[in-house]
């Protein structure tokens, strides 16, 4: 032990449970010393089966960043259209349809207007509105759709459109990303949801996401957004084919924006479910959805790795309710909202219930022996209990 | 208990390819049909078919001071509150690295048969039951029985769990004869009658448990599930289960039949509306009785199971319940593993908690995955149904850095050269020994 680690464990500041794994020695000394992770560190921790020992240091990471906070949001989900130009090419996804293909919809702005409605028995702060790239839908719905739901729903705020989108819009409307930015932004638009990220590895994107934004185009897209106040989220697409050292070097190229930035709001890693799609049928993963133990350490391995963003969240659609409860234990401050009516993960096999009411999210932090504080879409403070 | 023979990688695993890929022609394991009802469908304009809801009666728990163990049951209380759930997971893993060194998460090829449903014990927290007079009420012929086993070991089942419901109308005679049935023309391990179904029997029969329970054995049962133990503390079970045995019926016919030779395993089912001090009492009580079996050298508890309670479909479907968590369910797995310090193995529910979290506990002091059940009707009564195929158990044991292998009831594990359960050809030399 250094003597700084020395230190810390006389004055009872760390962590009570230390890994028992010898290949995590050097990371321990490092996370306990404050110091930065690099790529070894990271791709020890994805090798090593020592969950609890990880969850420990992730947990004290996370403690002392947010002590027993745990952010939560009454949300609802928007998803506009299903209808993709990528729908041949990113094999991982179960939602996006061709224009005619049976299942295809999109809504009008009436039909969003009327499904953003079905959650005003909760209080709903923030709508998450993401879905495919539409060849025909302009930039002008997209401005009236946030603009009319500020309208209807006064002091809720709006996280919309993924990088990906973005850079679709910009391209039908042959304008800048910054252009598309300050007009969304004009009309309302609040913050940006980090999805498309995928796995930024060139060869990963080559396999499951060919024709998508390529890695440097989904920062650039963050990185204007950032430069125009506009604060995002970041993600992980994990779970496919990607490597442990692919995990890290997208981990390392976010730490890298949030460097140059401090743009991120929070890092969310996403579970890949191989039901209704492509690449799981090719995969013969069918019915196999990621592990518990993955799902963790995607998780708490953000934690200890993302150094430099306040938030870790974990996806309930995904990884469970449970398990996402649990994750609160291993570094994870940020628990997703409400939800209601989420298309997307429940196309890929999601077995999880399609909402889940704002009294059981903050019975299941309590439960947890956590304090549960509504946030809003800039993670201030609105509610504690 | 005998001790784990020699570790030995089994066949019948998925082998992956080069690139890791299961070949999807290996990764399935059919789901056998059942004859009983998989969930009830709300009919039109009446009640056909819905179990009525019961009221909620009020739970008042006992004070710690009035219950067995309150000096254990205060400390353990203590140490709860004192201890976070990632230092409870270490020391539970702890003792269960102790007890298995050799890391390996066994687990056992199986089916359930459930000869009848038919049942007039009217357990509020229940699926699966039908009244006596109910259109879906069944008592699965010999027949039926023994082509359900062929059907189960032409797939590599080890043996069959058989319960079912308290039925009055099956005499003794039914289950010797059928246990006699079993041993002679589809010969398999019997894992049958939990001690709420051997009352019946006792109670039909009008003859002392330790006949019943011999006379059952010598007709072919092998060993004997923990189920209907739902939390051994009567006040609980005065407001979830008011018609079935007690907490201390419970426990006798468990020790009868350690005294009658037959291994048994414990269960738990929380989250019916109980508190931690209960939970405590029921693995404490468990625990004193494993130590007197222990003590005599016999036929013991072999594990132990704790699920959280499936209000779906029950007469308790819109109770005010604090249902299982996760955390929960992490707690009682670790909390178990440490308190029955005298049970060797402890088995996840992976069928009421999913995968996931399954494979997260054991981490948390379990070592074994259960059943991997060629068919189960009662959790799925409730509409839960998380039921696995052997490929996907082993990919999450590998996972979480353990080697997966079959076993038999008795916790040996299946080696490649095997020729049969070796519980009961422990069985057969311990009958020529005598």
């Amino acid at each position: 032990m250094t003597s700084a680690v020395a230190e810390l464990t006389r004055r009872e500041a760390g962590p009570r449970l230390l890994p028992m794994d010898p290949a995590l020695a050097g990371v321990t000394e490092k996370v306990l010393a404050g110091r930065r992770l690099d790529r070894a560190d990271g791709i020890a921790l994805f090798e090593s089966h020592d969950l609890l020992g990880i969850g420990a240091l992730a947990d004290w990471v996370n403690r002392s960043k947010n002590g027993d906070r745990v952010f939560i949001t009454a949300n609802q989900h928007l998803n506009p259209t299903n209808v993709c130009i990528l729908r041949a090419t990113c094999t991982f996804c179960s939602y996006a349809r061709r224009p005619k293909e049976e299942g295809a919809y999109t809504m009008d702005l009436e039909e969003a207007f009327q499904e953003a409605a079905l959650a005003r028995d909760t209080p709903v702060r923030e709508f998450h509105i993401v879905g495919g790239l539409h060849p025909k839908l302009r930039l002008s719905y997209y401005t009236d759709l946030i603009s009319g739901l500020k309208e209807r729903h006064p002091g809720v705020e709006v996280k919309a459109l993924t990088a990906v989108e973005i850079a679709h819009l910009a391209r039908i409307e042959r304008t800048s990303v910054r252009d598309v930015l300050v007009r969304l932004q004009q009309a309302g638009l609040d913050t940006m949801p980090g999805g498309g990220a995928e796995v930024f590895a060139e060869g990963v994107r080559r396999t499951i996401a060919e024709r998508k934004l390529a890695a440097a185009e989904w920062l650039d897209v963050h990185r204007t957004a950032h430069e125009l106040g506009i604060r995002t989220n970041c993600t992980m697409l994990y779970g496919h084919v990607e490597s442990y050292a692919d995990r890290i070097d997208h981990l390392l190229m976010l730490r890298g924006l949030q460097d140059e930035t401090g743009g991120f709001l929070t890092y969310i890693p996403l579970a890949y479910h191989p039901d209704n799609n492509e690449l799981g049928e090719e995969l013969g993963r069918t019915g196999t959805a990621t592990t518990g133990f993955d799902d963790l350490k995607n998780l708490a391995v953000g934690r200890l790795f993302l150094d430099n963003l306040r938030h870790i969240k974990t996806h309930w659609v995904m990884n469970t309710m449970k398990v996402s409860q649990i994750a609160l234990h291993f570094g994870v401050d940020d628990l997703e909202g409400t939800v209601r009516r989420e298309r997307i993960y429940h196309d890929a096999g999601a077995q999880t219930p399609e909402w889940t009411s704002f009294a059981e999210i903050v019975r299941i932090v309590k439960d947890a022996g956590k304090r549960p504080v509504e946030r809003n879409v800039h993670y201030d403070e609105v509610r504690t209990w | 208990m005998v001790a784990p023979g020699p570790v030995v990688r089994i066949q019948a695993g998925p082998e992956r390819t080069a690139d890791g890929v299961v070949p999807p022609e290996q990764r399935t394991l059919p789901v056998l049909q059942s004859a009983a009802p998989r969930r009830r469908v709300p009919t039109e304009g009446g009640s056909v078919g819905a179990r009525r809801r019961a009221a909620q009666p009020g739970y008042v728990p006992p004070p710690v001071q009035n219950r067995p163990h309150a000096g254990d049951i205060a400390s353990w209380l203590e140490r709860l509150e004192g201890t976070s759930l990632l230092e409870l997971g270490a020391a539970a893993d702890a003792l269960r690295r102790r007890l298995h060194p050799e890391g390996v998460v066994s687990y056992i090829v199986d089916r359930n048969i459930n000869y009848t449903n038919l049942c007039v014990t009217d357990c509020r927290f229940c699926a699966f039951y039908r009244r006596p007079k109910d259109d879906e009420a069944y008592v699965l012929s010999y027949e039926d029985v023994g082509r359900k086993i062929d059907e189960a070991k032409a797939l590599g089942a080890v043996q069959i769990l058989m319960q079912g419901g308290h039925n009055p109308y099956l005499p003794l005679d039914w289950y010797l004869g059928l246990l006699r049935y079993i041993k002679e023309r589809h010969p398999v391990h019997v894992h049958g009658f939990s001690a709420s179904e051997i009352e019946m029997i006792v109670k039909v029969s009008r003859l002392p448990l330790d006949q019943v329970l011999r006379q059952l054995r010598e007709a072919g049962l092998d060993s004997m599930p923990g189920a209907g133990a739902e939390i051994l503390v009567d006040a609980v079970r005065d407001v979830i289960a008011p018609k079935k045995i007690d907490s201390t019926r419970w426990l006798e016919i468990h020790e009868a039949a350690h005294e009658a030779g037959l291994h048994t395993t414990a269960t738990m089912m929380y989250g019916v509306g109980e508190v931690w001090a209960d939970r405590l009492e029921h693995l404490l009580r468990l625990r004193a009785l494993q130590a007197r079996s222990v003590a005599r050298g016999g036929a013991r508890f072999t594990a132990f199971i704790a699920w959280s309670f499936q209000p779906s479909q029950t007469e308790m479907e819109g109770w005010d319940l604090e249902l299982g968590t996760g955390m929960d369910y992490l707690k009682v797995t670790s909390l178990s593993r440490l308190v029955l310090d005298n049970f060797r193995n402890l088995q996840v529910s992976y069928v009421t908690q999913g995968p996931k979290l399954a494979q997260v506990a054991l981490r948390f002091g379990a070592n074994d995955f259960g059943s991997l059940m060629l068919e189960e009707n009662v959790v799925s009564a409730t509409g839960i149904d998380f039921i696995m195929a052997e490929g996907e158990v082993r990919r999450i044991i590998e996972d979480a850095g353990f080697t997966p292998q079959r076993r038999y009831q008795d916790y040996r594990l299946v080696a490649a050269d095997d020729s049969g359960c070796p519980c009961c050809a422990w069985r057969e030399r311990l009958e020529v020994a005598r």
